[in-house]
């Protein structure tokens, strides 16, 4: 690993100074489950590491009825996965969270350093001069991409590896930002790019800005919501596919839906078209049906990822049918 | 620098490196050696331990970021030479092969039994589920954390 200088801030404002001076070369640390592994491959040589975890106030979630939640950026997925208000009101969120890696891992890892994970393209966190570490091919492209995406990639073909920004996705949630002393909060489609706009990085966090939030509206009463992940293996694997859906009904009409995907493309990914195809639907099997063909039809899969297209079509009519008929 | 922490119940300094990983200052400078490192990544599991009563990783987490916590490791988990009922049963039932991954799984099961005295398969198949073993085919394990799980309920 190579030698860096460990940085403890009091206060958001001291780490907020700090960071965003550029002469400090400085990363964020929070739960260290990915920044360790990136610094001991070399993919990140910074020489000053700011962990977060000594700054109070930001691991805690709350709930105001009408105005909705919040979960502080330092709160653990393990207490993502446990809430009580999550898992009964925000459910999509504390099964995502619990489709998350290992025990171990949950324990450790918190919710602002799992949207702000670097993917995990093996030619990306292996010794590859990709595009995404400034060189100028995309291995996966013409390479082993089994795993990458079928829709919205290049030049990189990157698919997001966060479960939780899926279900937040569909809960249309915001995220409170932090740099130098003052704050911004943006929509979380707003937060994650495309490739096309930035293949270096997957969000539009300044250098040195900090995640302190996230923020969720509430969901009217009998709002339901769930999370399904296809994973290869039974123990612990990041999605092939998945799926998060937030749906409201009104007598056995959906009176409005959302649905995002993850492991289909660079950042979590949500069709306007077919969230507005949800609207005032009356959602029997054949609607169902009709939907799960009509979703990601601009998909352009890779050599080794059509399979990913018929996956993501099954599982949304699975969870749809879970959500509307099964209740 | 000087952190300060509790270790298997006694409280300890110790003067790290900034690079330092938890995995590193116990068996390197307090020579508890059942903590295991198999992949350094986060991936299998042997290095798990108990960081203020939960099961983490200890080659993900650096040595100054456990000031002030509560420091349980695979030694802690024994009253001195007597072993913990989750030990004898992973002897009894023919959990332990190579026993690498031992240490690793008995932390896990130890986290699960405290906060779920009555788990499912299930349940005990998802807390283990950072844990590989190559050898055992995990059943033999599954049974000992059942085992383990009526012993220490009937104990109370
Ligand atoms: C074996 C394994 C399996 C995994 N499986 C899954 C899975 O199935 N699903 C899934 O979603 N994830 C999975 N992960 C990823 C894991 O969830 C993340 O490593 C974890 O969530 C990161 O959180 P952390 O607090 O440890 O972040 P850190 O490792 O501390 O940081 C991660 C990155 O985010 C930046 N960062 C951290 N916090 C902030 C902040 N508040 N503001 C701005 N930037 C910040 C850091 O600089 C760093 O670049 C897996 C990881 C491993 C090792
Ligand atoms: S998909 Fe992105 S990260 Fe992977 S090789 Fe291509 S450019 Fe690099
Ligand atoms: S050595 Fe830590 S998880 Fe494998
Ligand atoms: S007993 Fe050998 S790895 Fe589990």
């Amino acid at each position: 690993m190579k030698d860096f200088n460990y940085i403890q801030p009091d206060s958001l404002s001291q780490a907020g100074k700090y960071l965003s001076n550029r002469n400090n070369d400085a990363v964020i640390l929070s739960g260290g489950t990915d920044l360790l592994s990136l610094i001991k491959e070399n993919i990140y040589t910074n020489e000053n590491v700011v962990n977060l975890k000594t700054i109070p106030n930001l691991n805690n979630i709350k709930y105001k009825k009408g105005e909705g939640l919040t979960i502080g950026a330092l709160t653990k997925i393990s207490d993502v996965a446990e809430s009580k208000i999550i898992k009964e009101k925000f459910t999509v969120l504390a099964e995502a969270a619990k489709e998350i890696a290992s025990l171990q891992l949950r324990n450790m890892g918190t919710v602002g350093g799992n949207i702000c994970q670097r993917p995990r393209c093996w030619y990306y966190r292996e010794d590859f001069d990709c595009i995404k570490k400034g060189g100028g091919e995309c291995f996966a492209y013409q390479g082993e991409n089994k795993y990458h995406c079928i829709i919205g990639g290049g030049p990189c073909y990157i698919v997001h590896p966060s479960d939780l920004a899926v279900a937040l996705t569909a809960l249309d949630a915001k995220v409170k930002l932090f740099f130098d002393d003052s704050s911004r909060i943006i929509p979380i489609h707003e937060f994650f790019i495309l490739p096309e706009d930035d293949y270096l990085f997957e969000n539009i966090l300044r250098d040195g800005e900090i995640v302190t939030e996230i923020i969720i509206p509430d969901l009217p009463d009998g709002a339901k919501s769930s999370y399904i992940k296809i994973k290869e293996r039974e123990t612990w694997d990041f999605a092939v596919v998945s799926a998060a859906a937030v749906i409201s009904k009104k007598g056995s009409n959906i009176k409005s839906g959302k649905i995002a995907y993850g492991g289909v493309a660079p950042i979590p990914w949500t069709e306007e078209i077919i969230n507005k195809s949800l609207k005032n639907l009356n959602a029997d099997k054949n609607e169902i049906e009709k939907i799960s063909k009509i979703i990601l039809a601009d998909a352009e899969p890779l050599e080794k990822n059509k399979y990913k297209v018929i996956l993501a079509k099954n599982l949304v009519k699975r969870i749809l049918t879970n959500l509307v008929l099964d209740a | 620098m000087k952190i300060k922490f509790t270790l298997n119940k006694k409280k300890v300094t110790a003067e790290v490196e900034s690079t330092e990983r938890l995995i590193d200052l116990l068996r390197n400078k307090f020579q508890l050696m059942g903590t295991k490192e198999g992949c350094s990544i986060g991936e299998c599991g042997a290095c798990t331990i108990l960081m203020d009563g939960k099961a983490v990783n200890s080659c993900l987490v650096l040595a100054e970021q456990i000031e002030g916590a509560e420091i349980i490791t695979i030694e802690g988990i024994a009253d001195g030479e007597q072993l913990h009922p989750i030990q004898e049963n992973f002897i009894k039932a023919g959990a332990i092969q190579c026993g690498f991954c031992t240490p690793g799984m008995v932390v896990s099961s130890y986290e699960l039994l405290n906060e779920n005295p009555e788990p499912n398969e299930e349940e005990i198949k998802e807390a283990i589920a950072g844990n590989l073993c190559r050898c055992t085919g995990y059943k033999q394990i599954i049974d000992a954390v059942k085992i383990s799980a009526e012993q220490l309920r009937d104990s109370k």
